[in-house]
Order: C-alpha cells, then structure tokens, then sequence
C-alpha cells in the first residue's frame, strides 16, 4: 500500500463478530445416509453435467451418475448405494427455488467398496504420475472447489501448469464468520492437506505453496505447522483477521503482494488459490481413488440447536441435515446456505446439499435485524470499506436510476459481492442486491441482444431460402420452357422435314 | 454604447456564419438514421408495428412518426436502443414489454396443416403435412405472426420460462 | 420446530446481517458535540440566545414535518427522528447573532429546510449544505438583524435581561439597547481597513477594539464564540469516528496557512492566525459544516481537497472581500464543486490502474511505494 493510499483511509473490509466458537470446537459428527438423496446435475460453475444412468438403474457407492459436459464442467458420482428413482426437477439451493435436474437415489444401505467404476484409480506415489495425469484424475473424481464457487478443480491445475504459475496459494482464510469447516478440516486432517497441497504443487509446477491462515485459528495454524514441517515447499503463514480476506484477489495480495489484474485469471499474476478443502479432496482422489461424493458443513446459528461440523453426503437435504444436527430451536428468520456476508438464503429446506456447500446457517431475528432502508446520506462508509476500491453509493444511485450500463461504467463488473458494504451502511441500503440486481439486468438485456441478432441471421436465412427457392423454381421453370421451346422446335423441325419428305415422296410420285 | 452594440452584433454575426457552415457540412441525412434504426430492429417483417416490415417501421420511428417503443418483439431492449440511437428520451418504464414470449402449438388442436410454416419469419417451427407441428424454442421470437395463419386457433404465446441461469434478482425495494 | 417446515418470507440478499450502526447515531453525536459550545453561548448571551435556538429548531422540524406530508410521505415522525432537521436547526441558529428577532430564525429554518433540502429531494439529496444556505440567505436579505452583535452579558451579571424582557427581545418588540451592542473582531478590522487604517495602530489605540479572547467571552453567534469548546466537541467527533480529519485539517489548514504568510509579509494589512482561528464561525466551519456528509465530497482526498478550498476561499473573502466573515460562502462555494472534486479522486479500483485500465498481466502491486 503507498502512503497516499495508506494517509487517506484505504483500509478495506470490516471486521464481523465471528461466532466460530463453540461450533468450531465440537468434533466433528458424521451424518448417516438419508433414505434418499438428490444429487442435482449442476453443482459446479458452468455446464451442468450429463446424466449417464436410467432411472430403475442400481448404482454403488462412488460410481459416477453424469458426466462432464463442455469445456468447463465436472462429474458427478453417486454419494451412496442405492437405486435410481428418478432422473427429474427438483428445487435448486437457490434463492429463487428455480428447478434444476437432478439424479434421486433411494439409498438402500449396501456399502460398497471404494474405487467403483467412475472413480480414479488409487496411486501410492502421486509425484511419480504425469502432472497432465493427476488432472486428469482430479477430473475423474468430480473435485471441484470447495470454497464456495466450485470451479471444477481439474481445470485450475491443468491452466496452471500451462500459465507457468509460481505460487500456489492454499486459502485457510475462512474469513466468513459462522463458518468453521475449513478449520475443523486443518485441525483433523492436516496431514491429508498438505499432502493434497503437494500433489497440487506437482500438477501445477508451482515452486512453493503458501498456506493463508486468519489469526483466530490458532489450533488450526499449529496442527498445519506440524503437518508440513517435513515440507519445505509448504508454508504455513497467519494472516490478519479481517474480511473478505478469503477472497481469492485480496489473500493473493496479502501473501504475495501481487494484485491480480481486473478482469483477468489468478494465473495472470502468476498465482493459484485452491481451498483447503479441496487439497484434502485432491489427496483422497489421487491416493485413494475416492470421488468428491461428502464433505464437511458448519450447522449454524442463532436457531440451531446443537451448532457443528457435520459429514454430510452430497444431495442430502438441508432438512435432514439440519435435523441430524439437533433441529432448530425456533423457527429461523433466515435459512442460509454459505457463510453470512456471501451466502444464499434458501427458499425452504427441501433442497439438496451440493459440493460447494461450506455452511447451513439457520439465523434468528435477532442476528439478522432487518430493518426498512433509510435514504443514502453519502457518509461513504461503503466506498471505506470496499475491498475492491469502489464507490458502492455512486453505483447503487445508477442501478436505482435503472442506468444499468452507468453502474457498470463505474466498476459493477470489479465487485465481488463480498458484502462489506451493505454490511456498515448505515441507511441500511442493500447495495449487494442492487447490484446482483443489475448484474442479472445486463445480463438479461445481453441476452435479448444476442437472441436480435440470432433472429435477424435467422429471418435472413429464411429470405434467403425462399429467394434461392424462386429462383430454383424460376429456373426450373426457364428450363422447362427452354426444353418446350426445344422439343417444339424439333418436332417443327420434323414436320418440317417430314413435310419436306412428303413433298419430295409426292414429288417423286408425281414423277 | 456604440462599441457594445457594434461588439455583440459582429460576434453575433460571426458565430451565425459558423453556425450556417457547420448545419451545412456536417449535416446527418436522414436515411442513415433510417438505415440504423433498421439494423436495430429484429427484421423478421412480422408486421406486428403495423407498418409494411421493419424497414417501412424503421422509416416511420426515423420521420418521428411512430414511437421508437412500437416493436413488441423487440421490447424494452430494442426500444431503448432506437432511442439512444436518435437521441430520444423515452422513459424506460412506460414501455409495455411484458418479457420475451413463446409460441406454443397445442397438440390436441393443430391439424398438421403446415399454414403456420410459411408465415414463420425464422423458421421455428417444424412441421409435416398430417403431423404435429412443434416450436423450435432458441429459434421462436414471439413475433406472434404463426397466430393468425393457424385454422383451429392452435397456436398461442406463452411468457419464455425463467431458469435458473436466467434468474434476477428483484429490485431492491425503494428506499 | 421441525426444519422441512420453515418456508422463507421472501427472496433476502447476502449480506445477512448489518454491522449495527445508524445514520440517526451520527446526527446524535454532532449534537452531543454542539452542545457545551450551546450552553455555553446560553450563559454567555442570556435568554435571547436560547429562545432564538428553540425558534430555529422547532421552526426546522415543523418545516421537515409539513414537507414530508405534502409530499405523501406516510410516516413523518420516523424521518424526522432521523434527527437531521434538528441538527440543520441547530447549526443555524449557531451562526445567527444572539440577539435576532425570532422571525430570522423561522425564516431561515424555511429556507435551509424547504428551499435548502425538500425541494431537492430531501435528505441525501441537496447540493448545498441548508444551514449554509439559510444563513447566507437571511445574511443578503436582513443584513441589518444577522450583524447586531451583542457584548457578553453573561447570565447572572446585572445588566444582562430578564427572562420576560429576553422574551420581548427574541419577539422583536425590543431592540437590543445601543450600548450593548458590540462590534465582532472580524467585523472591526473590516471598518478599519475600509478608512484605510492600519491594522495595528487600530487595535492598539482603539478602545473600542474586539479583543481575542481564547475564552470566547466576546461578541459574536453562538457557534463562534467559545473556541475551546468547539474544538473540543470536533475532537470528540473525531475520536468517535463520526467525523474524519480530511476536511477540519484541510479547511483550517486553508485559512492558517496564507494568513501566516500574509501577516507575515504586511502586519497592518493582514489579520494574523490566531484572530482567523480564534474569530467567526471557523471553527464551527471545520469541525461541523465541512464534514457534513451529504454535500461534501466521499473519498479523504476530495474532503481534504474540499476543506482546503474552503478555508483559502474563506480568507479570501475575510481578507480581500466586502464581506468582514466568509465562511458560509465559501462552504456554499465548495458544495457547488463537490461532483467535480468526487469526479476527480475517485479511489483506484483494485487491478486497475488509477485511469480504470486494467492492471498488465504479471506486474506487481501497482502503487506498492
């Protein structure tokens, strides 16, 4: 930071009560199969993946149900033994409750072995294998991110390897507060993150990976200190707590002081964030050969009974994860899947879990404390604690004038969403759901310029086909006339010369 | 008093000059706007604006004859568009757009008469002789011109479904 | 309860939950911060003092209240306990001479209410600070009322006036009598240097001369009187997070710096800083017109670029122009640059360069010193 920044209050981000604890203490407890799971089909940023089993079909623990489809996008397996029911709709975990496809399985308790057919094959020494291999495996295994966007993991290594990326930075931020999933995972299974961290660093050819990990995580920073002590290449460094400091561009920035160009990928930097969570799931995908088919999830909140980390399959519902846990012990002002300051409220809680899931959050009036927005009185609080240097008040004015291409003229697109600012504001505006608002307008009227030009190509190729169709018809037409005209004339000209014929016959009957 | 006079009729003089030199040289014709407005809108000619295709539209909103709002395939997104092009202020609100539409063929009434095939400005919709026509859902615009053709009345618009990549988050409430 | 039964109200943005502060807490502390200058400035003045300030406040609330029903707003009494009405009441009724008759006070919370923030749309929305624009109002149009200051009486002394006399005078039935009426310091030199006076031979000989009184026991409003007072109730603000330094520094830094220079340069033309700090609404100017949040501009360096326009103008004015105070003026000045400072220093986007351009791939941090 220079010392103008520094003089004149560029101190990003907020510092949230965290409620970590007691949630993070408690051991972590392991959900059993629900009678039924739903595994939806898009779990993972982009294309979601394609079904490869029929309904009535048996599947075991760990095959893969759907395959990648698309240059970005990730297999899915079946979390469990049991029966395809249905291949179908059902609600998304989503704020709008949209359905998305998804395979039902009815579990019916046959614990297979691992390494079923779908899953990569176990390896005793990873560092042996082709880097292009372990992504291939990663691929195999469905691993993708697990802090939350779910970028299909495989692909982050292999563009790595191809950037010439230097630093692999293994983000143990969790700087969202109620979360403690990461950190219970780096106080249980340190040796298994930084064995995964090392088989990153083999696939990506990155020379070391540095491990940001917030202040407050003491147990966590001392269980991974120990794990890589025999690694050189691993370091293990505290970071300030602070949010969004878990957010990919400011924990690059924090470690390694480099500041990752607006607009383009960590690797332009000469970076990689992976989250711990998925370290420990490459590790298990490429030792093991187990598929991402569970993961760790923080139960928390004002209403949750017995707040912790659960086990959970993938495609149980939040309901039955929520009741595994303790139930609630009123009724929550707000279900949220994520952490608090990013997360997404949940219609109901008859939706699945997915592999990006970090927390269940089941929140009391109390801590939510909604109140009406009071008019923008431009105390700038938001632009101080913007992590992006924004104006959030000055785009929020152009959202709500409907000047969507103004918002984005002012830095809509940099955003992250993080949430520090609606966060401090003091109006209480909420300057995130402007924007997600206006995202999803550029986004739509994006949509309706390009389906204008498809129609034109469209209503042009139609013209085109029926002017090429009159003139086929036209010519066919001249042709036909052309062949009239032609056999006329040769039929003229055998008349002609029968005529001629004839009078010469008559002429030499007359002679 | 002189000099004041003598001053502001020579600078009022001289920036008329320049006023009459510049309307002169660099004035815009018309059809270019005409042929950008056109380039605007969808040129599907389904003549829903009520005039002969969407370069008779394009003439009409060009001459500030009709609403540069006056295309419902087009909605709210080719409405501004025409409007920023020609500089007219249009409030967004006002405009009728109630979203993209579809159209769809209800199996129990089409005939299989293949009328709605022909006056399909994109060519959506598929179809035999004696079969059930179908709607080509990327290719359908909404433009609504397969209603009137079809003899039972089987065709009819529905709004486009929202799915899950398309979904937006609600306007924030008024503060 | 049982989990499946829980059925969200509606669709909720993140973030979900709210750091907990309120715009009303800021409007809160700014009057904590005023009030010892207040009570103080009541001893100093009299009863005239106090009924003019609950004029002006209760004239600014019934101008807010009768605003927001005109304009069909359904719950008047939440806005107005957002407290910004009374705190442009407040801030007026400081910068108006003691002694004025009640109507200043009702006339001026019209203009800063209605014609300072409704008709712009209300709070957030107004371009001019309202109490700046109230006071420079009522300043063109009454100048006779806004520059009859009054000597310090204070409460107890003999000749200070009753309560019912006090009364008579904030009605206007009374003026104040001719001997206790009392030219400000800044005033003063004003008239000096009109007659082409020295400066220093002025307050030197002059009996009637305005002393600098770092107590604040001499004529003037009540928001510029008591000096130490002020500052205190600044550095409160600033200790609480409610102001920040940018525009104070900026703005006294504005008249400090050239009014060093000039008294330096020529003592008989120019007063020295301590008179500029220690006289009219300077300090008040600084601590709590500058930093109000509305019409000034967002980042530290615009409201430091801000205050420093404000306080150069501000001596300016004092200085070299036909008005003896400046402040207001210059406030109101600077309010009208405010978008383009804001357009000018707006904060580098982080992988931008400070143009918006994006950062080229592999560079480092860009402005790392």
């Amino acid at each position: 930071m220079g010392l103008m920044e520094k003089c004149f209050g560029f101190s990003w981000g907020v510092h949230p009560a965290d409620h970590k604890r007691p949630a993070a203490d408690a051991p972590v407890r392991v959900m059993p199969m629900p009678e039924r799971l739903f595994v939806p089909l898009a779990q993972h940023l982009g294309a979601p993946a394609l079904p490869a089993v029929l309904a009535g079909q048996k599947v075991k623990k760990g095959e893969r149900i759907a395959n990648p489809q698309g240059a970005v996008s990730a297999a899915i397996h079946a979390p469990a033994a049991g029966v395809v029911t249905a291949i179908g709709e059902i609600p998304a975990p989503h704020p709008s409750g949209l359905p998305v496809l998804a395979v039902t399985i009815e579990v019916d308790g046959e614990e297979a072995c691992d390494g079923a057919d779908g899953g990569p094959p176990p390896c005793d020494d990873p560092f042996a294998l082709d880097p292009a291999e372990i992504g291939r495996r990663v691929a195999q295994a469905g691993v993708v991110g697990m802090g939350g966007a779910a970028f299909p993991s495989a692909l982050k290594l292999s563009s790595s390897k191809k950037a010439g990326v230097e630093t692999l930075i293994i983000n143990g931020g969790e700087c969202e507060p109620y979360l403690s999933c990461d950190d219970r995972l780096m106080r249980d299974e340190a040796p298994a993150i930084v064995d995964g961290i090392r088989i990153m660093l083999h696939a990506t050819g990155a020379r070391e990976a540095l491990v940001g990990i917030e202040r407050n995580k003491p147990e966590a920073i001392a269980a991974m200190r120990e794990a890589a002590r025999a690694h050189g290449d691993v370091t293990i460094r505290p970071i300030p707590v602070r949010y969004p400091m878990g957010s990919e561009k400011q924990l690059a920035l924090t470690l390694t002081g480099r500041e990752i160009p607006a607009g383009r990928l960590p690797a332009d930097a000469g970076v990689v964030v992976h989250n711990v969570g998925t370290a420990k799931a490459v590790s298990e995908a490429i030792r093991h050969g187990r598929p991402l088919i569970s993961r760790l999830v923080t139960v928390n909140g004002g209403a949750a009974r017995a707040p912790g980390n659960i086990l959970a399959p993938v495609g149980a519902l939040v309901a039955d994860v929520l009741a595994f846990a303790g139930g609630l012990k009123e009724e929550p002002a707000r279900l949220i899947m994520g952490g608090l300051m990013m997360g997404m409220s949940l219609p109901h809680a008859r939706v699945p879990l997915v592999k990006g899931t970090s927390g269940i959050l089941a929140l009391s009036a109390a801590e939510v404390d909604d109140r009406a927005p009071d008019p923008c009185i431009r105390c700038a609080s938001c632009a101080r604690a913007c992590p992006m240097g924004l104006l959030p008040l000055e785009m929020a004015r152009h959202i709500a004038a409907d000047d969507f291409a103004g918002a984005a003229g002012r830095g809509l697109k940099d955003c992250i969403a993080c949430g520090c600012c609606a966060y401090v504001c003091p109006s209480r505006i909420p300057l995130v759901q402007y924007f997600a608002h206006a995202r999803g307008r550029l986004a739509a009227e994006e949509r309706a310029r390009l389906r204008l030009d498809a129609t034109r190509k469209m209503a042009q190729a139609k013209s085109a086909r029926l002017a090429a169709e009159a003139r086929e018809k036209a010519e066919a037409a001249a042709r036909r006339k052309a062949e009239r005209a032609a056999a006329a004339a040769k039929a003229k000209a055998a008349a002609e010369a029968e005529a001629a014929a004839s009078e010469e016959a008559r002429a030499l009957v007359d002679a | 008093m002189l000099a004041a006079v003598l001053s502001l009729t020579v600078l009022g003089a001289a920036l008329g000059l320049v006023l009459g030199v510049a309307g002169k040289f660099l004035a815009v014709e018309a059809n270019v706007a005409v042929a950008e407005v056109e380039k605007l809108l969808p040129g599907t000619n389904c003549g829903q604006c009520g005039f002969p295709g969407c370069a008779g539209a394009a003439v009409a909103i060009a001459a500030g004859e009709a609403s540069p709002a006056c295309c419902p395939p087009g909605g709210k997104a080719v409405a501004m568009a025409i409007a920023e092009r020609l500089g007219v202020a249009l409030d967004a609100a006002s405009i009728d757009d109630d979203g993209p539409q579809l159209a769809l063929v209800a199996e129990d009434l089409c005939i299989g008469c293949c009328r709605c095939l022909k006056s399909c400005p994109t060519d959506a919709i598929v179809g035999a002789p004696r079969q059930i026509h179908n709607v080509l859902r990327d290719a359908c615009t909404g433009c609504a011109a397969c209603l009137e053709p079809c003899p039972t009345e089987a065709i009819r618009l529905v709004p486009m479904p929202v799915t899950l990549p398309h979904w937006v988050m609600p306007r924030p409430l008024a503060a | 309860m049982n989990p499946i039964a829980y059925q969200a109200g509606r669709t909720y943005a993140s973030p979900h939950a709210h750091g907990g502060g309120k715009g009303a807490r800021a409007m809160f502390f700014v009057q904590l911060a005023l009030a010892p200058a207040t009570l103080f400035g009541f001893w100093l003045y009299g009863w005239p003092a106090f009924f003019l300030w609950l004029v002006t406040i209760l004239s600014a609330l019934f101008f807010e209240f009768t605003c927001l029903r005109l304009m069909g707003n359904k719950t008047p009494g939440r806005v107005l306990c957002d407290g910004s009405a009374l705190l442009t009441g407040w801030l007026l009724a400081m910068t108006l001479p003691p002694w004025a008759p009640w109507w200043i006070g009702f006339i001026g919370a019209f203009i800063a209410i209605v014609i300072g923030k409704q008709v712009f749309g209300g709070l957030g929305q107004n371009v001019f600070n309202p109490a700046m624009a109230a006071r420079v109002a009522l300043l063109i149009s009454f100048p006779l009322q806004l520059t009859t200051w009054v000597a310090p009486l204070p409460l107890a002394a003999p000749p200070s006036p009753g309560w019912l006399e006090s009364l008579h005078i904030a009605l206007g039935q009374a003026a104040p009598p001719d001997a206790m009426t009392s030219a400000s310091l800044l005033g003063y030199a004003r008239s000096e240097l009109a007659r082409g006076a020295d400066l220093l031979q002025a307050f030197a000989a002059g009996q009637a001369a305005p002393r600098i009184s770092w107590l604040g026991v001499r004529a003037g409003s009540l928001g510029e009187s008591s000096a130490p007072l002020l500052a205190l109730g600044g550095l409160f603000l600033l200790a609480s997070g409610v102001i920040r330094w940018h525009a104070p520094a900026g703005m006294l830094a504005g008249v400090l710096v050239p009014a060093f220079i000039a008294h330096a340069a020529a003592p008989g033309a120019y007063l020295d800083a301590q008179a500029h700090l220690l006289s009219g609404a300077l300090l008040l100017g600084a601590f709590f017109i500058a930093t109000d949040y509305v019409t000034t501009p967002i980042t530290g360096a615009g409201r430091f670029i801000f205050g420093l326009g404000a306080g150069i103008m501000t001596w300016i004015i004092r200085s070299l122009g036909g008005y003896p105070e400046g402040v207001a003026f210059a406030i109101l000045f600077m309010n009208a640059l405010t978008p383009l400072i804001d357009r000018c220093t707006r904060p580098r986007v982080f992988g931008r360069t400070r143009a918006g351009e994006a950062l080229e791939a592999g560079a480092s941090s860009g402005e790392s010193a």
